[in-house]
């Protein structure tokens, strides 16, 4: 039996408050024809927050408590689907009520999970060759507005290897999100992806509540045994959102306005990542948007406490400085012999590129190793680091390899000498 | 004991509003029953007849008028033998056991029991009629490589006598094996395990002492140059991707004590992953067992209820306490104390607490404070010395260290080991600043030539910021010569190759015996006229020492490096 309110005592920003006893924390609820979720009880007065907003709820509009939490239904007819931040089609197809599970639910067992040690390929140079991606890793990309990065995901989201890909979408521009979708459904990819999709012009706490739904769905899968892969873009907006909501419900700011469990709540998050034992995982590539490119905002900042290193997306390359994958040596020894030692002194070089580079711009007189360098930091730039470079691992190695002969002699590179005896191209150069 | 209870008023996040009748006490542990879950939670507040509590779980489903049941003791861990090598979560829960009852994830409401239900050989020590108090050994059980004193609960006041002690033999950790009186006609029975309120320092000693013997971490940067002591205190701050965790790893792996007590308090789940899966696989140099059998990892990771990171920390140093008092040397290591030094943030703003700075609440420095002093080298009643040592990370918002947790901790601790960004950039480790640190306390090297040695490190940095300016060719040989051996103690001493498994861990006779060449090195003048024959002098003088690190302790290639060393620079030297 679902009793109805109808007097609402108060309405401000996305909350509303009724006079109903019984309700228990965290259910959903009926507002007018709106879903709403209970965030706080005090005595009999409950206070819901609006997913669709409150703009427009009258004092009279009925409320009507359901009993449950909030739910995503699971299942594989979610595969090919699209649906907002409330589980509700956006693609004009049925609404799915099967199998429903909650979101948000507890933490994995730290005792159950394992090491991750399984690469994933993406087919670019600077991801699979200087800052691997591995199964379960949590890896945000930071960026600056204008920069591909929604492009980047897509491009990911169609070469990586994996079984599952779920797109949750947050303050995606209408043009983004048609983009997503055209991309996929022409690389053929939508058969096996699901997308939780809130633009812009939507009510800001669906955008809270992209990341629970889309990493229910997720774990529903990786614990099928399914190899998941979950793309959030942009995560600033998701902090942005809850920074709107804290602020309105009078919550004590702590950071540049943002709420005092910033950290904890993106935390709950990506620690969602997971490989585990005897079945799937789940791998999370976020979008952190860094206002004014300032890596020290809360957002990226507390983003980079919690990630397992980031992706650093700048003037439409992904930088080696600034970049880290921090599992990354759980994987690259076991890919070719040349692996890390290509990775560390092609890195090294392009170093030392970059300081000819400013010496040449401050005036100072170029030596010969200068201009070795010079050339070397070209090719290495248009060669390996330009985002449409898209080829597998080994091709890449060997593309490494033949830019270092082009430029420099055996013993200039810092390489060891067995390594050079195989990999170097010419051979000739090597007596 | 009397069981109070109330019934629950209102909901915020994980601040639960309880109505009660009867008497409640601050601090006091209560449950709300859910379903049919128990939900532990802790009184924190009661404010005109109303009990505000943090529940350490999801409060999702509680409603207004569910039950809670208040329990009159406070937040407590059970202390016996069987802690060591266990992982548990901040509430004291063995992880690994969790796992095989509830499957993959965290079920909220299930508690269980920190020490295995298991027999131990007890020997006795107390006699019938003996006068003992709180902290005084019954008897002991062999655990591990450890004698464990089973001894009387910590929070017995006054004094007791011995009225039965059990024989030698084999007991289950839940039987009797004590039974004392005190003069107001008391009877306790003492079995191997007794509960101890977390949020209380156990004083069970004669009195404390101020920490002088070095803590040996083999790791160079720390030893002699920013040494810290058993029972003092350190903490390192520093910009995400800096290495702290990997630091304290170090430090938990090669730290000369008897017991590591790992505390994950709100940090990343695969960097506790790594040390679960690392340590059983370690052997402990000094013993030969595993690295594990010293080891307890209290876990709370960052997506497990804030409430019970606050409480983790707490745990942690209790657990140490305990092993203190057996006469042992404990170092804690806390990682990070910054997520718990928000969850008290969390807790402040939804009690609607005055903020302070950043809205950590205003009591932040005393917590803080009151956390690190529970640290300490301490004379016990039966004259034997113990210590804890706790280090900390701090990670600071930004990577700005002038934020309320670093300053706050600053002020307490007695060494301070600060990561740079720019240093782990350039791949150095450690990444401690070896300029802006700070230790109080006295290393395995004399302190006054160190001290010279920072000079003419401090030197050089002032040298290199110069000759970003004007170029090389604007330096005087003179200068230059001093930037070059700032630079070789840096990459020759300050940094260490973890990788490498002699340089790994460097010994406190070959810390000295290698600082005495390079200071000596370092002081010397060299008769080097153009820059490219100092850098080539110096990268040489580099390489010898690289070299030399990588031989085995005083083995004869060592001692073959080291005349090669000297001949090397004697030969520039002059007169």
């Amino acid at each position: 039996m679902q009793k109805v309110y109808t007097k609402i005592e108060s309405i401000v920003g996305n909350v509303v408050t009724v006079r109903a006893p019984g309700v228990r924390n965290g259910d959903l609820a009926l507002v007018g024809d709106s879903y709403a979720n209970v965030i706080k009880l005090d005595k009999d007065m409950v206070s819901l927050q609006v997913f669709a907003g409150a703009q427009g709820v009258s004092t009279t509009d009925p409320v009507r408590f359901l009993g449950r939490p909030m739910m995503v239904s699971f299942s594989e007819h979610l595969l090919g689907r699209i649906f907002d931040g409330a589980g509700v089609p956006r693609d004009n197809g049925p609404a799915l009520t099967e199998n429903m599970i909650p979101i948000g639910g507890p933490s994995f067992n730290p005792a159950k999970r394992i090491l991750p040690k399984k690469m994933i390929r993406t087919g670019i140079p600077m991801i699979d060759v200087f800052n691997t991606l591995v199964e379960s890793q949590k890896l945000p990309i930071f960026s600056i507005s204008g920069e591909p990065y929604n492009q980047l995901l897509s491009r990911i989201a169609m070469q990586a290897e994996v079984d599952v890909i779920i797109l949750g979408g947050m303050g995606l521009k209408y043009d983004d999100y048609m983009e997503f979708r055209d991309t996929l459904e022409k690389g053929g990819a939508m058969s096996h992806t699901v997308m939780f999709i809130h633009t812009a012009a939507d009510p800001i706490v669906e955008c809270t509540l992209v990341p629970d739904m889309s990493l229910a769905v997720a774990e529903q899968f990786a614990l099928e045994g399914k190899r998941v892969l979950v793309l959030l873009t942009d995560m600033t907006n998701f902090a942005d959102a809850q920074k709107e909501m804290a602020i309105t419900m009078e919550q004590v700011p702590s950071n540049r306005g943002y709420p005092g469990d910033l950290y904890s709540s993106l935390a709950a998050r990506y620690e969602k990542a997971v490989d585990i034992e005897g079945a799937g995982s789940i791998t999370i590539l976020g979008v952190t948007t860094m206002p004014g490119d300032d890596v020290t905002h809360p957002v990226p900042d507390n983003t980079g406490y919690i990630t397992e290193g980031q992706y650093y997306l700048k003037g439409g390359r992904i930088e080696p400085f600034g970049s880290l994958s921090r599992l990354k040596q759980n994987v690259n020894g076991k890919t070719r012999d040349d692996h890390r030692a290509v990775m560390d002194g092609m890195i090294r070089l392009y170093a030392q590129y970059k300081e000819s580079l400013e010496k040449k711009s401050m005036g100072f007189l170029m030596t010969e190793w200068d201009d070795k360098l010079l050339k070397y930091g070209e090719l290495f730039e248009t060669k390996l680091m330009d985002l449409s470079v898209n080829i597998p691992l080994e091709d890449a190695l060997d593309l490494g390899w033949q830019i270092l002969a082009e430029c420099f002699e055996p013993n200039e590179t810092g390489m060891k000498t067995s390594l050079i005896k195989e990999r170097w191209p010419n051979k000739d150069a090597l007596n | 004991m009397k069981t109070e209870t109330g019934y629950v008023a209102g909901v915020n996040g994980n601040l639960i509003k309880v109505d009660f009748d009867g008497s409640v006490r601050k601090n006091e542990v209560g449950y709300i029953l859910v379903d049919d879950k128990r939900l532990k939670g802790e009184v924190i507040r009661i404010n005109n007849g109303e009990v505000s509590m943090q529940i350490y779980e999801m409060t999702d489903g509680i409603k207004v008028g569910d039950q809670v049941e208040f329990t009159g003791e406070l937040m407590s861990v059970d202390l016996g033998p069987g802690l060591l090598t266990q992982v548990f979560d901040g509430l004291q829960n063995p992880l690994p056991v969790l796992a095989e009852q509830c499957g993959f994830f965290l079920d909220r409401g299930v508690y269980l029991n920190a020490i295995p239900d298991k027999d131990w050989d007890f020997t006795p020590v107390a006699k019938v009629g003996d006068r003992v108090k709180a902290g005084d050994t019954i008897g002991t059980v062999p655990e591990g490589l450890f004698t464990h004193h089973i001894m009387v609960p910590f929070i017995l006041k006054g004094d007791w006598e011995v009225k039965d002690v059990k024989k030698a033999g084999k007991y289950n950790v839940h039987a009797t094996i004590a039974t004392i009186a005190n003069d107001k006609g008391e009877e306790k029975d003492l079995t191997m395990i007794f509960t101890q309120p977390i949020k209380q320092a156990v004083k069970c000693y004669a009195e404390r002492l101020r920490p002088t013997e070095p803590l040996v971490t083999k790791i160079r940067c720390i030893d002699s140059f920013l040494p810290v002591a058993k029972g003092g205190t350190f903490c390192t701050p520093g910009p995400f991707g800096a290495g702290k965790t990997v630091l304290q790893h170090m430090q938990a792996k090669n730290s000369d004590v008897d017991i590591v007590i790992v505390a994950a308090c709100g940090e990343r789940a695969g960097e506790v992953v790594e040390v679960l899966k690392e340590f059983p696989e370690l052997t402990d140099p000094k013993t030969g067992r595993s690295l594990m059998e010293r080891t307890i990892i209290i876990c709370n990771t960052s997506s497990m209820p804030v409430a019970a990171r606050e409480a983790s920390c707490y745990t942690a140093v209790t657990l140490a306490e305990y092993y203190r008092q057996m006469g042992l040397d404990v170092l804690l290591l806390a990682d990070s104390t910054s997520r718990w030094a928000q969850a008290m943030r969390e807790m402040s703003g939804r009690l609607e607490e005055i903020p302070g700075e950043e809205a950590f609440p205003a009591y932040l420095e005393s917590t803080i404070a009151a956390f690190y002093e529970r640290a300490g080298k301490v004379r016990l009643n039966d004259g034997s010395l113990a210590s804890i040592t706790i280090g900390g990370t701090v990670s600071p918002a930004g990577g700005n260290f002038e934020e309320p947790v670093t300053q706050a901790t600053l002020k307490v601790v007695g060494a301070f080991h600060g990561l740079a960004r720019e240093r782990s950039d350039a791949r150095k480790y450690p990444a401690i600043h070896p300029v802006d640190s700070w230790s109080k306390y006295n290393g395995v090297v004399d302190m006054d030539l160190i001290e010279r040695a920072r000079g003419i490190l401090i030197r050089s940095t002032e040298v290199n910021q110069m000759m970003k300016v004007v170029g090389e060719e604007g330096t005087s040989a003179e200068d230059y010569i001093i930037y070059q051996k700032g630079e070789l103690l840096d990459s020759v001493y300050l940094q260490q190759n973890s990788f490498d498994p002699i340089d790994e861990a460097c010994l406190p006779a070959r810390q000295r015996r290698e600082f005495g060449v390079l200071y000596d090195a370092m002081m010397k003048a060299y008769d080097l006229e153009d820059k490219t024959e100092i850098r080539a002098f110096f990268n040489q003088l580099r390489q010898e020492f690289l070299d030399w690190h990588g031989t085995v302790f005083e083995s004869p290639e060592f001692f073959e490096q080291e005349k090669k060393i000297t001949d090397f620079y004697m030969s520039k030297v002059i007169d």
